[in-house]
């Protein structure tokens, strides 16, 4: 295929060109080192792109989500997130790259700290990045633009339903600006009311803010109505 | 097997500190035959898991139930904790539970649990409880060669296939599977659905709670959609899915909300149900509300198809055949 020629560098270009939000490269990982879950794999969600990741039931998707996330340490391969490499994983991410990336997980119940109110759940990572003046300010529209009124912000766990504090579970991934968003089957638990809810949340905050999304699931029709592209997992592994 | 299961009027509230109450489940009234898989479906929170729990005699302690539950004459109601332990838990009604890896228990291997559950409900002893335990995992097409693996060992979808295992194990002519496949991919979801409707089709009757609209379209022969702890809409699963489609307004959002459909939510959230609105609940997010709804709607109709609703789509009434 004749490629175009690169364009020369344009005088009024802006100053940083859009590195991709994410770049897997030969990734290999898994939780026993004779036997990967994932074999060099390689995945690119450009900026502010959509991309689904589609596969069935343990076939790796979430380690894949997972190192995208800087949660899991890979055994090979480089991850890096709007151009910048990652070379610590889970609490040894570096700060500044750890809060590039926001992830979204099936179960929220698993997730949320029970312990905490949903205003506390969602300003966490602000509180945890010194960024505690935000809170005021950047709280109750983040939590609006998820569908979470006043008094629900007041509540813990316990006293809210799954799609309420899965909506919560989003604006905590949301609220330090992430050029990624990874959702691992963020709304598998949720009926489908709720699910068009959050993804519409999601697309609203996507448009605003430009941000990238991976979204991974088993649902075919839904990741092909919510994602620019969609890739199907297996593609991925070497042949 | 001629298990019929009759509710009536059933309501379940749960007192809060601070005089509050919440209203989980209200007024519901159906049949379960036997051979017939009834889907219950609704948002999160609207009161389908409180529902099985008081079927089972499972609620916490602070529950307040109302109405009657019948399964072939033994109200599950009033029935004393002996009774239920004894006679119908496993025994004659069987739960497939929401999330597998919680209800399995993690210390012990599948083939462990499944031959405490054939031991206990049918007491096989012996080398003829290895065979029963090993065709209890043949039924729900759990393989053997896993039944020596500890629950964390398991995919999801194996995880669920032993817990069917175990449910199916009594008997039970009753079946409630709540939520059986939440977290399931498509595949293993349909594989779930189907191996609960050959129970169907070998004459149980199963309860099947999902929000999976399309895991009930696969098996329910009727359909129960519950709203704010009441059911809104009970008609025949054919219809409802496919032509002439729901009657009532939060019936038909909760469709349109597929991304096989129009991927829109339905407008709001769900009432907290211990400060449920007056009247109709679903009236402040529905847009054929008027004065009319600041009364409760009644349940209306044949047993064909049943609305609660004063402005419900209308059906033609050549099209309304089962």
């Amino acid at each position: 295929m004749p490629e175009p020629a690169p364009e020369p560098t344009c005088e009024t270009a802006p100053e940083t060109t859009p590195e991709p939000a994410l770049e897997l490269r030969g990734i290999t990982a898994g939780y026993d080192r004779r036997e990967p879950v994932l074999r060099e794999v390689s995945l690119t969600v450009g900026d502010g792109e959509a991309v689904g990741l589609l596969g069935p039931s343990g076939c790796g998707k979430s380690t894949l989500a997972r190192v995208a996330a800087l949660l899991h340490r890979p055994q090979a391969g480089t991850v890096r997130l709007a151009g910048r490499p990652a070379h610590g994983f889970h609490h040894r991410a570096p700060r500044e790259l750890r809060t590039t990336v926001g992830v979204v997980f099936q179960q929220p119940r698993l997730a949320a700290d029970p312990r905490l109110t949903l205003a506390d759940l969602i300003a966490e990572p602000l509180r945890a990045t010194g960024r505690r003046a935000e809170v005021r300010v950047r709280l109750p529209a983040l939590a609006a633009s998820v569908g979470l009124g006043g008094d629900l912000l007041a509540r813990r766990p316990h006293e809210v339903s799954d799609g309420q504090l899965q909506r919560a579970c989003l604006a905590r991934a949301l609220v330090l600006r992430p050029r990624l968003l990874v959702c691992d089957e963020m709304t598998a638990m949720l009926d489908a009311s709720t699910t068009a809810a959050l993804v519409a949340a999601v697309e609203e905050y996507r448009r605003e803010h430009g941000t990238a999304l991976l979204a991974v699931g088993h649902d075919r029709v839904l990741l092909e109505r919510w994602c620019d592209r969609t890739v199907e997992f297996k593609t991925l592994l070497p042949r | 097997m001629t298990a019929r299961l009759s509710v009536r009027e059933l309501s379940v509230r749960f007192p809060l500190r601070g005089g509050r109450t919440v209203a989980a489940v209200t007024d519901v009234s159906f049949d379960l035959a036997p051979g017939e898989c009834l889907a219950l479906v609704g948002e999160s929170g609207c009161g389908k898991s409180v529902l099985a729990s008081a079927l089972l005699g499972l609620l916490p302690g602070n529950a307040r139930v109302r109405g009657a539950a019948r399964l072939d004459g033994l109200d599950l109601l009033t029935a004393g904790e002996a009774v239920l332990a004894r006679r119908v838990r496993g025994r004659r009604i069987a739960l497939v539970p929401q999330s597998p890896a919680s209800h399995l228990t993690p210390v012990r291997t599948v083939r462990s649990q499944l031959e405490e559950t054939v031991r206990e409900l049918t007491g096989a002893r012996g080398p003829k409880l290895r065979g029963e335990a090993e065709r209890a995992a043949e039924r729900a097409a759990f393989p053997a060669g896993h039944l020596d693996r500890y629950p964390h060992q398991l995919s999801g979808g194996l995880a669920q296939r032993a817990a069917t295992a175990l449910a199916l194990v009594g008997g039970a002519p009753l079946l409630i599977a709540d939520e059986p496949t939440t977290g399931l991919d498509r595949d293993l979801v349909d594989r779930t659905v189907d191996e609960l409707r050959r129970q169907v089709d070998a004459g149980h009757g199963l309860l099947l709670i999902t929000h999976d609209l399309a895991a009930a379209e696969r098996i329910a022969d009727r359909v129960a959609v519950m709203y704010a702890g009441r059911v809104v809409e009970l008609t025949g699963a054919a219809g409802f899915f496919g032509t002439p489609g729901p009657r009532h307004p939060y019936a038909r959002g909760l469709l349109e909300a597929l991304p096989e459909r129009s991927f829109t939510p339905v407008p709001g959230m769900p009432p907290e149900l211990d400060a449920l609105p007056g009247g109709c609940a679903f009236a402040p997010r529905c847009d054929r509300a008027t004065g009319a709804c600041a009364a409760v709607p009644a349940l209306t109709g044949a047993r064909a198809g049943a609305v609660a609703c004063h402005h419900a789509h209308s059906h033609a009434p050549e099209a309304a055949d089962a």
